[in-house]
């Protein structure tokens, strides 16, 4: 970093030599422009990790079983868990007591309404009351970690209400599915 | 015609020199008291690939603070004082007249200087001669255009500093930084999930922001100078909102470590995590102001959320905003007088202003999804994310309102500007 600094710091003092004639002819001051960044030095690319969800037990992944339902929807700013929710919530503080190497994600969200930043602190706000409602029922903290993605993932698009139910959520995912 | 000035819509069709997003930008809307300034062409400029009075005279255009006189064709172009002709600015009511000169130099570069004169009083009020390359002639321009708008307007001008913002095209986001015209954009960080909150270094060399690429948010700081970004944050839940200190040494970030978000101060290499709210709500998008003493921020620990002012070491915290049950964002600018943040009226978020000392209050937008404020460093310009067409757009209004720019990119979605700061030198 020093070095780099050190670097610029020459490249726009070379840039600064200047003919001391033509400034006593313009009556002016004399500079160099630079820029206020220098030239990137590219582009730095992400790549995540892709999960492998094929090592899941089958209890997770049969659409007959309720440990498949993973979704919770919410009102609108609000982040209590609905009592429709609780069977769901119960089969999967079961599954999580009876697998204790079993680890969950929880992944928080909003809907595209507001502060990108106050949305995750609201999707934070949902994920842990499902974490929270996990642990009473019998799974342990260090099996669970709650995280926003705050309005950033949406499942659906569009400007409506209709649209927007389906982005307040929490989704449980268990160890291989992030 | 070079130019055209007078119409309220003008469309400024910037050429990009770089294959990235080229941000075009509209303005709507005109400033009060705009000064009437002639800006000549420069009399061999056209030695250069771009001319240099028509960034200027675009730079000068796009702030809403001068009435631009279209110069016409004079033959020869005038390079000194002596040379212009006073009375016929004067009959037009200019206030002030640019004219300049490029010459090629032995070396291969060239100089370029301008002279800023006062047209009531026929004197020069500035000038400066840039020695530059072939590559240095947009940033020249603009450094022109900043002395004209200092000499003028007594604030100190932008149109070198540089922006970043967030493109999303499909599933692909891009972090770019370009020059306040929108020009120029370069990729910093290409990711596969989502960016948010970048942030400028008070030295403009690094950005913090948040990305998701680890399935949950997690600060990093990245250096533009050598490309290395390094985590800042990523404890168990999730670490978001940072916000540099005024001398660079620490981010005030979100964390959830301990249970719901809360705002912690930690080194700028990550070091030395100390949580200073404790409020049980929701704490989030902290904000220092410009002399390091107190954060703005969000809390919903009176029922809604609003915003809130604190030491910047913690403590007690004061409510700031009162109106309304939706006002985030909270941002200060420069000179620590004025408060902007995003206000939910009825179903729409508009941009708002506080004056600090008066609590003078004005609505400066009538977006429906306007969020994600940014001051630029003088103050005199907020830039904003918008939505036009359902597209995520980026916009700038003055701090009075008046003036109004929409930046945009061709078939991408555009979010998370930051205004970055000014470079010295």
């Amino acid at each position: 970093m020093k070095t780099l600094l050190a670097f610029v710091a020459a490249a726009l003092l070379a840039g600064c030599a200047s003919t001391p004639e033509l400034e006593s002819k313009a009556g002016v001051e004399d500079r160099t422009p630079t820029t206020a960044v220098p030239a990137q030095p590219g582009v730095t690319a992400v790549t995540p990790i892709a999960p492998k969800a094929d090592q899941l037990p089958n209890a997770l992944k049969d659409p007959k079983n309720i440990l498949s339902k993973r979704s919770i929807f919410y009102d609108y700013d609000k982040y209590d868990v609905k009592d429709e929710y609780k069977p769901l919530l119960q089969a999967h503080a079961h599954y999580l007591a009876q697998n204790r190497s079993a680890k969950m994600l929880i992944q928080g969200n909003a809907d595209e309404r507001g502060s990108r930043e106050y949305n995750i602190a609201l999707g934070q706000k949902r994920a842990e009351g499902v974490r929270k409602m996990l642990q009473l029922m019998g799974a342990q903290e260090s099996q669970i970690e709650a995280v926003s993605l705050g309005e950033e993932k949406p499942r659906c698009t569009e400007n409506t209400e209709a649209c927007y139910s389906q982005n307040r959520r929490s989704d449980m995912l268990y160890g291989g599915e992030y | 015609m070079r130019f055209m000035f007078r119409p309220v819509l003008l469309l400024l069709a910037l050429v990009c020199s770089s294959a990235q997003a080229q941000l075009s930008i509209e303005i709507t809307g005109g400033g009060a008291n705009q000064i009437p300034i002639g800006v000549l062409r420069f009399a061999g400029e056209q030695v250069l690939a771009q001319n240099i009075s028509d960034i200027v005279e675009a730079d000068l255009q796009r702030s809403g603070r001068f009435r631009m006189l279209f110069a016409g064709s004079v033959d020869p172009l005038p390079t000194e004082v002596a040379q212009v002709n006073f009375g016929d600015w004067k009959n037009r009511n200019a206030d002030a007249v640019v004219i300049g000169s490029v010459v090629r130099l032995a070396d291969g570069r060239f100089e370029a200087r301008f002279r800023l004169l006062d047209v009531p009083k026929q004197v020069q009020i500035g000038g400066v001669a840039f020695t530059l390359s072939a590559q240095q002639v947009r940033a020249t321009a603009h450094r022109i255009a900043d002395v004209v708008y200092e000499k003028l307007t007594g604030d100190r001008g932008v149109f070198s500093t540089r922006i970043a913002y967030v493109v999303k095209q499909g599933n692909r986001y891009e972090l770019q930084i370009a020059d306040a015209d929108g020009v120029g954009a370069q990729t910093a960080l290409a990711s596969r999930e989502p960016i948010i909150s970048p942030t400028w270094s008070p030295d403009g060399t690094r950005l913090a922001y948040v990305s998701f690429e680890n399935k949950k948010p997690v600060v990093y700081v990245h250096s533009l100078l050598s490309g290395q970004r390094q985590v800042v944050a990523n404890f168990k839940g999730s670490n978001s909102a940072p916000a540099w200190s005024a001398d660079g040494r620490q981010l005030a970030v979100v964390l959830s470590k301990d249970g719901g978000s809360q705002i912690y101060l930690i080194g700028a290499d990550g070091s030395n995590p100390r949580r200073i709210t404790n409020s049980g709500s929701i704490d989030t998008e902290p904000f220092f102001t410009p002399d390091a003493q107190s954060i703005y921020f969000t809390s919903d620990r009176g029922g809604s959320p609003q915003i809130y002012r604190m030491s910047a070491s913690g403590g007690e915290a004061e409510r700031v905003t009162f109106d309304g049950s939706y006002n985030v964002s909270p941002r200060v600018s420069s000179d620590g007088k004025t408060l902007v943040y995003i206000a939910r009226d009825g179903g729409r978020f508009e941009l708002k202003s506080l004056d600090l000392a008066s609590r003078q209050g004005q609505t400066l937008t009538d977006g429906q999804h306007d969020e994600s404020p940014s001051f630029a460093p003088n103050g005199k310009m907020i830039l904003y994310a918008t939505q036009i067409n359902n597209r995520g757009s980026l916009a700038a209004v003055s701090s009075d309102g008046r003036v109004k720019q929409r930046l945009s990119v061709q078939a991408a979605d555009v979010r998370e500007p930051a205004w970055g700061p000014f470079f010295n030198n």
